[in-house]
């Protein structure tokens, strides 16, 4: 049996440098491929049968225990120039991942030690030991993980652990034609999305911004972040999220005292009724 | 507050929901939580009265104890989607995670009530069996208001913005079901403590629960409105009905006290099945992600709009 602490992020310390993803939605183009190379890669089966969702091009419409990258597309109304001219429509691509988070609330509230931090500093669930309670589905602050339905059990995106181990990039950034999604060192991914932002500022380009690069985020920063064009929320991403752990030492201080105050109770409830 | 925000617009993609709804089955999770709090209170109950000369008291309320703390424990390994393996949560022991440290709370609590109860049937070892039930009225606490750092430790809006008051409402709820419970099986003369128990434990759930819906966060909505406001109104109506009837009859009528007792009981039963069905609300729909965690950015960003200015004029 282990014992793992209150705050520690994971099971033994990475032993090299944290891999991840920077996903730079200005270069999307909505091919879709990183979702069929992930699918094929790990071999995952239909969400189930097809169906038209009449959301733009996207019928796959979240991730799920069956999906790990998932193409989201936004028809934006651009309002007509003030100088005359016609209303029109801005495309949104982005391609949507488990982010990976520096303070992952999935893997501190396994029961079973099933999710652990691999040494790549990615957040891995163990198959054979998940016995599909279903925790981290509601802990995860990205709406991430899910469970199969006939298996039972949890999945999410390993970051293709099977190719990291063997010095291979991940089947979705291998994928992509236009290196909208990038895969490296985390260190080295967040200075060049520093870069690319700054560039596109440049270029009037104002509404890029990153998203979960900052390591004082509420999850420590993800190890998969984003380039955006637009708010989060227009992608389905939460604006501001937070790991629910970071209450954790509070919530079992109240239950404590709580717990202190129902014995309390139960002492009063017998005082002077002596038989 | 909640009014205003209720007009208040949000972007969303396609209204589709942010999070993942919960993959618990109501019956098995907030039956759970609600025979945890029946047990965990029976205990409590059964160590007064082993001390205090009310063997009757003490018998079904031991007997309560094993049978609630059973079902309990069926629920949880039902509710696994690999219940074969329900095992693996005792591999280790994660204080990040209320639900490895609630499997060892139940593993701990678990055989001393079985002791205690076996004992007291078979009259076999008693000072141990006396014992195990001070040990189970004790571990008893734990089991009672861990369940609600189990639901406040997760991403749901209702769940996690009642982080706070939540282990006192189900503190509350556990005395209640527990009293309520014991003081419908018990005879008058014994069942005095039980009957307190209820009454008290049924005015700390109304309040706290109270305290709650009016916390000023938007998911409160979810206890108000639909399903969850539904359990909970209804909640109150058998916890504060049982408990009024408790209180001034219970003393005096053994059909009082068996009525009033199963109300207030299932007062708390409906609480547990509101709070579950609110939080499986507030991650159906994204404003309830949306839009406190966009308030909270703005309201940092215009902090730091501010900020900037003033050194500027300065
Ligand atoms: S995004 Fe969700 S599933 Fe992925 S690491 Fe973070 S908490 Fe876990
Ligand atoms: S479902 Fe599996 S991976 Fe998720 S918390 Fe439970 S044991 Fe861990």
């Amino acid at each position: 049996m282990s014992v793992t602490q209150l705050g520690m992020p994971a099971i033994g310390a990475p032993s090299e440098a944290r891999k991840g993803f920077f996903t730079d939605t200005s270069l999307c183009i909505g091919c879709k491929a990183c979702e069929v190379a992930c699918k094929e890669w790990n071999s995952l089966p239909a969400d189930g049968p097809l169906k038209l969702t009449g959301e733009s091009f996207d019928n796959t419409s979240r991730l799920s225990a069956d999906t790990w990258r998932h193409v989201a597309f936004i028809e934006k109304k651009v309002p007509a120039p003030a100088s005359g001219g016609t209303e029109g429509i801005k495309w949104l691509m982005s391609s949507d991942v488990c982010k990976h988070c520096t303070n992952a609330a999935c893997l501190d509230v396994c029961p079973t030690g099933a999710l652990f931090r691999t040494e790549h500093g990615t957040v891995v669930v163990q198959q054979d030991i998940c016995n599909g309670c279903g925790y981290c589905v509601s802990a995860c602050p990205y709406g991430v993980i899910d469970q199969r339905p006939d298996d039972g059990r949890a999945f999410k995106c390993t970051m293709c652990y099977d190719r990291l181990g063997v010095g291979e990039e991940p089947a979705c950034a291998k994928a992509c034609p236009t290196q909208s999604i990038q895969y490296g060192e985390l260190d080295e991914l967040r200075e060049r999305a520093d870069a690319r932002v700054a560039e596109l500022h440049e270029r009037g380009v104002d509404e890029a911004r990153l998203y979960g690069r900052d390591p004082d985020g509420g999850v420590g920063g993800d190890g998969a972040f984003f380039l955006l064009l637009d708010e989060p929320e227009t992608y389905g991403l939460p604006p501001d999220p937070v790991v629910t752990t970071r209450d954790l030492p509070a919530m079992w201080r109240r239950a404590a005292g709580a717990a202190a105050g129902l014995l309390a109770g139960a002492a009063v409830v017998f005082w002077g009724a002596r038989k | 507050m909640s009014r205003r925000r209720e007009r208040e617009e949000f972007t969303s993609y396609y209204g589709r929901p942010i999070l993942k709804e919960p993959t618990w089955e109501a019956a098995d999770i907030a039956g759970y939580i609600f025979a945890g709090g029946v047990a965990a209170a029976s205990s409590m109950l059964a160590a007064g009265a082993q001390y205090t000369g009310r063997p009757a008291l003490e018998r079904r309320a031991k007997l309560t104890a094993l049978t609630a703390i059973s079902v309990s424990a069926a629920a949880l390994v039902h509710d696994l989607g690999r219940p074969e393996r329900f095992l693996n949560m005792l591999r280790v022991a994660k204080p990040t995670s209320p639900m490895s440290m609630g499997s060892w709370i139940l593993s701990v609590y678990g055989p001393l009530a079985g002791a205690s109860a076996a004992s007291n049937i078979t009259g076999l070892f008693p000072a141990a069996g006396r014992a195990c039930g001070l040990g189970a009225a004790v571990s008893g606490s734990a089991v009672a208001t861990y369940t609600a750092v189990l639901l406040a430790d997760t991403a749901v809006p209702t769940w996690h913005d009642a982080h706070e008051v939540l282990p006192f409402v189900f503190a509350g709820s556990a005395a209640a079901a527990g009293g309520g419970i014991a003081t419908a099986l018990a005879p008058v003369v014994e069942a005095g403590p039980a009957r307190r128990m209820a009454v008290a434990g049924a005015l700390l759930e109304t309040v706290m629960s109270l305290r709650m819906e009016r916390s000023g966060h938007l998911s409160t909505e979810t206890l108000r409105e639909g399903r969850g406001g539904t359990l909970m109104r209804l909640s109150k109506a058998f916890s504060i009905g049982g408990a009024v009837g408790l209180a001034l009859g219970g003393h005096r009528s053994r059909t009082v006290s068996v009525v009033g007792g199963l109300a207030v009981a299932a007062g708390s039963a409906l609480l547990r099945f509101g709070v579950f069905e609110a939080g499986k609300a507030s991650t159906r729909d994204p404003k309830y992600v949306v839009v406190p965690q966009r308030e909270r950015l703005n309201a940092a960003e215009a902090a730091r709009r501010e900020a900037a200015g003033i050194e500027v004029a300065a």
